[in-house]
């Protein structure tokens, strides 16, 4: 492959055309973009959910819907963001840029590749037809706890089976993003020379291949306690209930931050090319995220705090989960000294990633009382811990991933999206999240459960208040889409190679748009 | 029906529109809930509040550091005021103060989180048991040693209002404590060390008033343990905060609180009124009878 010129010898090949390019590429960009599309309709199908839900709590009463089916909606809102818009879109934009931003022609295992992102369809496909079977969808909360949810009806196989078909879909591109960023980096790239981004998303892989087995394992386990008479959690056969939380929150917790560190990773970059100086602490940033991901796997009793556990695991994870505050707070200090005495600009992707650094610590905050266990006693399954997580998780990973989104589309497209829109979006968003959430602290800590279709009449001011700012959020979404799907089609202008004033990395020295295969050439790291 | 509900929702939207436009949040209008964690009306309850609103104004402090820095940076480090950004990236002393700092700040809260943590825990020297039994959808009490148990269900009032709209004969705005209402009250004299032993027929619920401080599931099979002491004569309502199916927002607790000799009549009351009707309360077999 000594090609010099633009002319390309007969291994170069562009897209196929039509169906057959998305449904047999091998390509990373193809299949990049076919995640972050998939993430995108799931994000608005998950908003829909979340949209009924909302309707539903405006005023006091059973309003719209039967309990049973607010329950269904609860469970698979749940399950379709994390599993089909978060991760997917954190996979997608992997895709997309680990081999443009470690010098890789492509990804490692491209075919492997394919399969990870077309398998994702068909599990949805399962999970979402259970709402059409008898019994409707599953209804015992995405955290499907036993025995509650061994009362789910003939969608119980179905959420069993789309869980499997998503963690392989999980482990499968997991271990293609390790073997890539091990094997494909471009020379003179040490580990310690990567992008923050590669860090965050190989701990994060590593994450992945160590708790989605875990998931499958309880849940097969749920299946052969339904259907093969066995009683891993039925006390009457010598089982215990509580032993699923446990198995299922060593998933639960390190998944947290499968869905928070690539965050952490877009963050990094977007924070320093906008304050055109260099990221502040990289080793401290990388050795936080590291510890973070340790402290992950021992935090997560604290899901549980109230199943009655004996006062030395109470306090042991309470003394761990307060310790992740460190790294964390570490990570946050340094983007703020990042910030500091740069000369920052504020296009969309910097105003999304400094609504995420006051917004994602908020939730931090939350999260660190929800860690005292007395306190948690109080708060343990109110709304205060539904604000808590879709604090971290909204205006966390949805944000940070925006930000990825508006950052690295120009260099996709190579054309620049609309600005004035995208800051429509972007403050009407920041705004309504803060209205659809804030007030969820307070209903939950003056003692409104979480998971409730029907409240008491004194929770009804702040839940009306909430619904509407959720509705302005949902409708400003359609306003991303449209400077997407704008930005595809011609944009404002055309950019060059750098795209952004402060650029820094791999990433910017390839042509704006990208060209299908990223690194013919490995390119030269100092 | 749709009417009336709709201007409940348009009553409270003017209401919303009237204090947006004023801005003086309690006077114009007042919101109905409150926005912190009650009190209470236990030790633990005030225990826990305490240390709710340590941590909370901890955050405080914390977030106005940084939230000030951030903002500070953003006014004064911006390209347009013509800056040229500094060059430095790496400085390890800082480093090692912002990660010892919090670290200390931590072991701080600890400490007394970990001293309220032994006292909740200690089940010793009670002075009354219940045995609280949860089922779809409702809670038993078992007056453990006094020969009274009975069910607790959602009240009628309220059963009638939590209709789907076109079923329902009742607003909620109407009913007195809506979906906090029982058809039987737990009544607890006050001054005494309650324990409750916690289990449940079917699936997990879990028990929580927020004025006695804290919850705990009931599990199927097992038994989980907490308490309370009232300090205050009164009525303290609650509800099951774990998903328990369908009916899971309409299983209310609600715990009356009395003077010992008032508790003791009542006791009584109950006792004539369970031999009236049969040994209906012995039929009950609990799950804590199966896991013995
Ligand atoms: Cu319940």
């Amino acid at each position: 492959m000594e090609s010099t010129t633009a002319t390309h010898d007969d291994h170069y090949h562009g897209p196929a055309s039509g169906i057959r390019r998305w449904l047999f590429t091998t390509n990373h960009k193809d299949i990049g973009t076919l995640y972050l599309w998939f993430s995108l309709i799931m994000f608005f199908v998950g908003g829909a959910m979340a949209m009924v839900i909302r309707a539903e709590l405006i005023a006091p009463g059973m309003n719209l819907v039967d309990p049973m089916f607010y329950n269904q909606l609860i469970t698979v809102h749940a399950l379709v963001m994390i599993f089909g818009a978060v991760m997917p879109a954190f996979v997608g934009l992997a895709n997309w840029m680990v081999p443009m931003m470690i010098g890789a022609p492509d990804m490692a295992l491209p075919r492997m590749n394919n399969w990870s992102f077309w398998i994702l369809p068909i599990g949805f496909t399962l999970l979402l037809m259970t709402f059409f079977l008898p019994g409707g969808a599953p209804a015992s909360g995405w955290t499907i706890y036993p025995p509650l949810v061994l009362q789910t009806g003939d969608a119980f196989p179905f959420l069993v089976f789309s869980i499997h078909v998503l963690g392989i879909s999980s482990i499968m591109g997991a271990m293609n993003i390790i073997v890539t960023i091990m094997n494909l980096r471009a020379p003179g790239m040490g580990l310690l020379k990567m992008p923050i981004f590669i860090w965050t998303w190989l701990i994060t892989a590593y994450l992945l291949i160590a708790v989605m087995p875990v998931l499958a394992g309880a849940v097969t386990m749920l299946l052969t306690d339904k259907y093969f008479g066995t009683s891993f959690f039925d006390a009457a056969g010598g089982g215990d209930p509580v032993l699923f939380q446990h198995i299922f929150w060593f998933f639960g917790h390190p998944e947290v931050y499968i869905m928070i560190l690539p965050a952490f990773g877009i963050i990094s970059e977007v924070i320093p090319t906008f304050s055109r100086k260099r990221l502040f602490g990289y080793e401290a940033m990388v050795y936080a995220t590291a510890a973070i991901a340790f402290l992950s796997f021992i935090v997560w009793a604290h899901h549980m705090f109230t199943v009655g556990m004996p006062i030395g695991g109470l306090l042991f994870f309470m003394f761990t989960t307060m310790l992740i505050a460190v790294p964390t707070g570490v990570k946050i200090f340094n983007w703020v000294a990042t910030m500091w005495r740069g000369a920052m600009t504020f296009e969309t992707p910097m105003l999304f990633a400094l609504a995420f650094l006051f917004l994602f610590t908020i939730g931090g905050f939350s999260g660190l009382m929800l860690a005292i266990v007395p306190a948690d006693f109080q708060y343990h399954d109110s709304y205060f811990v539904v604000a808590h997580f879709h604090y971290v998780l909204v205006p966390g990973s949805v944000f940070a991933i925006m930000a990825g989104v508006y950052y690295w589309l120009p260099k996709w497209t190579g054309n620049m999206y609309n600005e004035f829109w995208a800051k429509t979006h972007f403050w009407l968003t920041a705004i309504s999240v803060n209205i659809t959430f804030f007030p969820q602290h307070f209903v939950g800590l003056a003692g409104m459960p979480r998971r409730i279709p029907d409240y008491p009449v004194q929770f009804a001011d702040w839940n009306m208040v909430s619904s509407l700012g959720s509705f302005v959020f949902g409708i400003s979404q359609l306003i991303f889409v449209a400077v997407i799907i704008g930005c595809i089609r011609g944009g404002t202008r055309k950019v060059d190679d750098r795209v952004w004033e402060g650029s820094h990395g791999l990433e910017w020295t390839l042509p704006s748009p990208a060209p299908y295969h990223s690194f013919d050439k490995p390119p030269e790291v100092r | 029906m749709f009417k009336a509900k709709f201007s409940g929702v348009m009553r409270r939207l003017s209401c919303l529109a009237l204090a947006a436009g004023l801005m003086i949040p309690g006077t114009a209008f007042a919101f109905r809930e409150g926005i912190n964690l009650p009190e209470g009306v236990t030790s633990i309850s005030s225990d826990i509040y305490g240390l709710h609103m340590l941590i909370f104004w901890i955050v405080v402090v914390i977030g106005v550091l940084v939230f000030g820095a951030m903002i500070i940076s953003i006014f004064l480090h911006r390209k347009s005021r013509g800056v040229k950004p500094a060059t430095f990236h790496h400085n390890t002393t800082v480093e090692v103060i912002w990660t010892a700092i919090p670290f200390l700040i931590l072991v701080g809260m600890a400490i007394p989180a970990s001293q309220a943590l032994i006292e909740i825990e200690d089940y010793r020297d009670y002075d009354m048991s219940i045995t609280v039994t949860a089922s779809q959808w409702q809670w038993h009490y078992e007056y453990r040693g006094e020969d009274v148990a009975f069910y607790s269900r959602l009240d009628a009032k309220s059963n009638a209002a939590r209709q789907l709209r076109d079923r329902r004969t009742v607003d909620p705005e109407e009913v007195d404590n809506y979906l906090l209402s029982v058809d039987n009250k737990v009544v607890v004299p006050v001054d005494q060390k309650v324990l409750l032993l916690l289990t449940a027929d079917d699936v997990i619920h879990a028990w929580w008033v927020p004025e006695l401080g804290g919850k705990k599931d009931a599990i199927p099979g097992f038994v989980n343990e907490m308490w309370f002491e009232i300090t205050e004569p009164g009525i303290y309502r609650g509800q099951c905060a774990e998903l328990c199916g369908r009916d899971h927002a309409f299983m209310p607790i609600v715990v009356k609180a009395v003077e010992q000799d008032e508790y003791e009549e009542w006791l009584e009351e109950q006792r004539e009124q369970t031999a009236d009707s049969g040994d209906a309360a012995d039929d009950q077999v609990t799950a804590l009878d199966v896991a013995r």
